[in-house]
């Protein structure tokens, strides 16, 4: 064998190794489990659950303005501005804020308050009755991002913390604002879906008035107004009991960042309840706030715990509360550990809908792969055999060019972590189905060549030389394609890219350059003028 | 001595393009007419949106009780539908689909919720397992119909920029039109059958386009190296004869695939059904669509511009780099 062809076959026996290296990795354990641990299965064939959530990121800056309405009340007061109506009137634009009723020998203070660094993400402008802050397009697309990494955060967080192995959360490409969550081997996606969608929004606040029957009770209670700063409530303060409303002050005393801890607990009758630590600084404001209500005060209250929008329980406030406390919501012990855990992980800064939720089960998982892998190997055999009868000789090297083509596409696989889907075997089969064809392309035009009269030699090398034009033409156009999907396309589309893609480069080198050198190889070995066996 | 199933062929494939075009024609008009006014384009959950439900049990349900325990459980628009494998052999499978209005984005798990608890509840023949649920909402189904159609297109143009540039754009407009030509009859075939296209079938046809594309650069090829070096012969006589000197590589191929494609078929399992249905006919109408529609239009459009006046020969595009 000639210097130059020992050192091609060193090549393909490097290439070999490092990606059979690439599909099992360092072996222990069965060449089964290796292969598992390097190849990743997509939920399609493992079983699993695939959400797709959208976040409704528009709510970030709606609640956003609520808490600058209230600065700006609270800067107007510190600077003497009185008589001034601080609002968002328009419900189809919550990104601006109304401010009117400034007496007219306050208003240069106010526009200097306003137009200052605290206020600078909104644009500010006169208008007819005061003035109006629009948040710039800019900070509500910053906000947007940032509630959308906040819930992809909170929801990694939640997921990981139920103890699924290997979830993924990630931004998912099809549409502005989703997220993809991948949840391996949980195939009752139930309760999961609880604990992604609850906002887990827990806040306190102060109760006006209540419980009342219904909406109309409560708004005849109050002569038809509900005042700016309330809201009304429902949900009924133990469980079991019908569902009531209440007026509570629409800004809470103390809400979702301000818990630092949370645990699911008992009280001494054995109810499951939620025990709560709150910040230094939340718990100061909570300490004024109860001891300014409490029984033995001058104006003692009570106060609604509100989760989701919905209140879970009503209690007077026996005594101050500094920074910690605990929650008796009517809660089963399940509840209560998965509000506590939601507690810990923080709120979704936005509420969440589910647009997609795919379940696969481990059996039909399993049969998929199973009868996939029986089908492809029986269609593989069916080809390889076929090649060597037919092409006899030659068909060792096709033979030998397929195997070292899904050697390669594997190990391709087990680099990049790709993830093998049903599509994905798509994109396999038709690179099975393209490197068969390269090398019928490459042998037919041999047979061609010595039909014409050249010696085996010059057949062959012909035979390369034109075949050659023609598998770059097609392999070339089909990765082109392959790009664009990749590009283009999500989910299914995208695993059909990527074995593809990798199959395609394999190809060319297994039909190219490997079948060339075992041709190289024999003709070295014969005398001039010897047949060819194909 | 070698076995060779065509040693040299000397058919008019052009001859016979009338036949080629009834045939595609006949099966194209089929499809369409299916798609307009017969079963539309039979869309899976994937695309319209909605609740399916995938449901094995241990002995072979019987459908009668099914419906009785979604009645009685007050699930509304509930369609059984059995599984069975290709070879037609019944499964103790079966698909429970809910329309779109059970996924909403609001009330998105509402449907499954409704037939599990139905199924716990009121039938009683055997134990079961739920395999797989698919919920898609409005926004995902049409989010997903339209990515995948315009992936799809956005590919095609890359072919056909790059066919532009290796051969000339006539070459590319012609191998658009023969894969435009096989998803409308794959498609079609869909429709005839009344078989869901879900995006797993869409993935088969990703697979099919690349599969005809592949070889009609084959012919393509062929043409453009037969016509650099006969000048003198006519576009006619050089389709024809490189068709006939690429037809014993377009059998073995097409049939190995082929071959592949109905081993998958038959042994894949019902879940690759719809997929590996889609490359049985894909495979072969892809082969054909080579010689049948791809071929002819380029002579088609040399007699065209020869009608007009224009200069009668098609240029060969730039000589291979090979």
């Amino acid at each position: 064998m000639g210097k130059n062809l020992a050192g091609k076959l060193a090549l393909i026996v490097g290439v070999l190794v490092v990606f059979c290296f690439g599909i099992v990795g360092i072996p222990h354990g069965g060449l089964k489990e290796s292969i598992k641990r390097r190849i990743n299965l997509g939920l399609d064939l493992k079983g699993g659950t695939h959400l797709v959530l959208e976040v409704h990121v528009a709510e970030a800056v709606g609640s956003t303005t609520d808490r600058d309405v209230q600065r700006i009340e609270d800067d107007f007061q510190k600077a003497g501005i009185t008589g001034a109506t601080v609002g968002k009137t328009d419900q189809a634009h919550p990104e601006t804020i109304m401010v009117t009723g400034v007496p007219a020998a306050k208003l240069g203070d106010a526009r200097s308050i306003l137009q200052g660094n605290d206020y600078s993400n909104y644009d500010v402008a006169t208008t007819a009755d005061g003035v109006s802050l629009t948040m710039k397009p800019g900070a509500i697309r910053d906000l947007e991002t940032r509630t959308l990494n906040t819930s992809i955060e909170t929801i990694r967080d939640r997921v990981d913390k139920l103890g699924v192995a290997e979830a993924q959360v990630a931004p998912y490409g099809l549409g502005a604002n989703q997220i993809l969550v991948e949840l391996p081997g949980v195939s009752d996606p139930g309760r999961v879906e609880d604990i992604i969608q609850s906002t887990a929004k827990l806040s306190i606040h102060e109760v006006i008035g209540g419980p009342f029957e219904n909406d109309q009770a409560a708004m005849a209670a109050n002569n038809g107004v509900i005042p700016a700063d309330a809201m009304l409530v429902r949900g009924s303060a133990t469980s079991g009991a019908p569902e009531s409303v209440w007026l509570l002050k629409r800004v809470s005393e103390v809400e979702g960042t301000d818990f630092r801890d949370a645990q699911p607990s008992q009280d001494q009758n054995g109810r499951p309840n939620i025990r709560f630590n709150l910040t230094t600084e939340a718990g100061d404001r909570f300490y004024k706030y109860t001891s300014a209500h409490s029984s033995t005060s001058s104006t003692p209250g009570s106060m609604a715990i509100v989760l989701d929008n919905k209140v879970r329980e009503v209690a007077g406030i026996q005594s101050a509360i500094r920074d910690s406390g605990e929650i008796t919501g009517g809660f089963t012990q399940q509840q209560a550990n998965d509000l506590s855990l939601m507690l810990r992980t923080g709120a979704l800064p936005a509420t969440i809908s589910f647009l997609e939720t795919r379940t696969v089960g481990p059996s039909l998982g399993a049969a998929s792969i199973h009868q996939g892998i029986v089908a492809a190997i029986a269609g593989m055999l069916a080809v390889m055999v076929f090649m060597l009868v037919y092409y006899h000789g030659a068909g060792i090297n096709a033979d030998l060019a397929l195997f070292l083509n899904l050697v390669i596409l594997l190990g391709f696989m087990g680099f990049t972590g790709s993830t093998l889907t049903l599509p994905g075997i798509a994109g396999v089969i038709l690179t099975i189905g393209m490197g068969v064809d390269s090398n019928v392309l490459i042998f037919e035009r041999i047979r061609e060549e010595l039909r014409s009269g050249k010696t085996a030699a010059a057949a062959v090398d012909q035979g390369f030389k034109h075949a050659l034009t023609t598998i770059i033409d097609t392999h070339v156009t089909t990765i082109v394609s392959a790009l664009i999907l990749f590009l283009f396309g999500t989910g299914p589309v995208r695993g059909f890219a990527v074995t593809l893609a990798f199959g395609l480069f394999a190809n060319l080198f297994t039909a190219v350059f490997v079948s060339r050198l075992i041709f190289d190889a024999i003709l070295q070995n014969k005398e001039r003028g010897a047949a060819l066996s194909i | 001595m070698s076995l060779e199933l065509f040693r040299t062929t000397n058919i008019d494939w052009l001859g016979k393009k009338w036949y080629f075009l009834g045939f595609s024609l006949i099966f194209s008009v089929l499809g369409v007419l299916s798609m307009l006014f017969w079963h539309g384009i039979p869309r899976g959950v994937d695309f319209k949106g909605g609740t399916q439900i995938r449901v094995a049990f241990d002995q072979a349900p019987n459908e009668d009780h099914l419906r009785q325990a979604m009645d009685k459980a007050g699930v509304k628009d509930f369609t059984i539908q059995r599984v069975s494998d290709p070879s037609g052999h019944a499964a103790n499978k079966v698909i429970i689909s809910l329309p779109q209005s059970t996924a909403t984005d609001q009330s998105h798990d509402q449907g499954r919720q409704g037939v599990e608890n139905a199924l716990t509840s009121n039938y009683h023949d055997s134990a079961f397992t739920i395999e797989q649920v698919e919920i898609v909402g409005p926004t995902a189904g049409l989010e997903l119909q339209k990515q995948a159609a315009w992936a799809t297109v956005y590919s095609l143009i890359g072919m056909l920029v790059y066919l532009w540039f290796r051969f000339e754009l006539i070459y590319g407009v012609a191998a658009v039109v023969a894969v435009f030509h096989d998803t409308l009859i794959t498609v079609g075939a869909f429709s005839l059958t009344n078989q869901e296209i879900t995006l797993t079938v869409i993935a088969a046809i990703l697979t099919l386009i690349g599969y005809s594309m592949n070889d009609t650069i084959v012919v393509f090829d062929r043409i453009r190296e037969n016509l650099a070096t006969s000048r003198r012969e006519s576009l006619h006589d050089v389709v024809n004869r490189s068709i006939n000197q690429t037809l014993s590589r377009t059998v073995i191929s097409s049939g190995l695939t082929f071959l592949t494609v109905l081993s998958l078929y038959l042994f894949g399992g019902e879940v690759l059904h719809g997929f590996s249905f889609a490359l049985v006919v894909g495979i072969l109408i892809g082969t054909y669509s080579s010689i049948a529609v791809a071929a002819p239009m380029l002579v088609a459009y040399q007699d065209w511009r020869v009608k007009r006046g224009k200069i009668a020969s098609l240029p060969a595009g730039k000589r291979a780099k090979a």
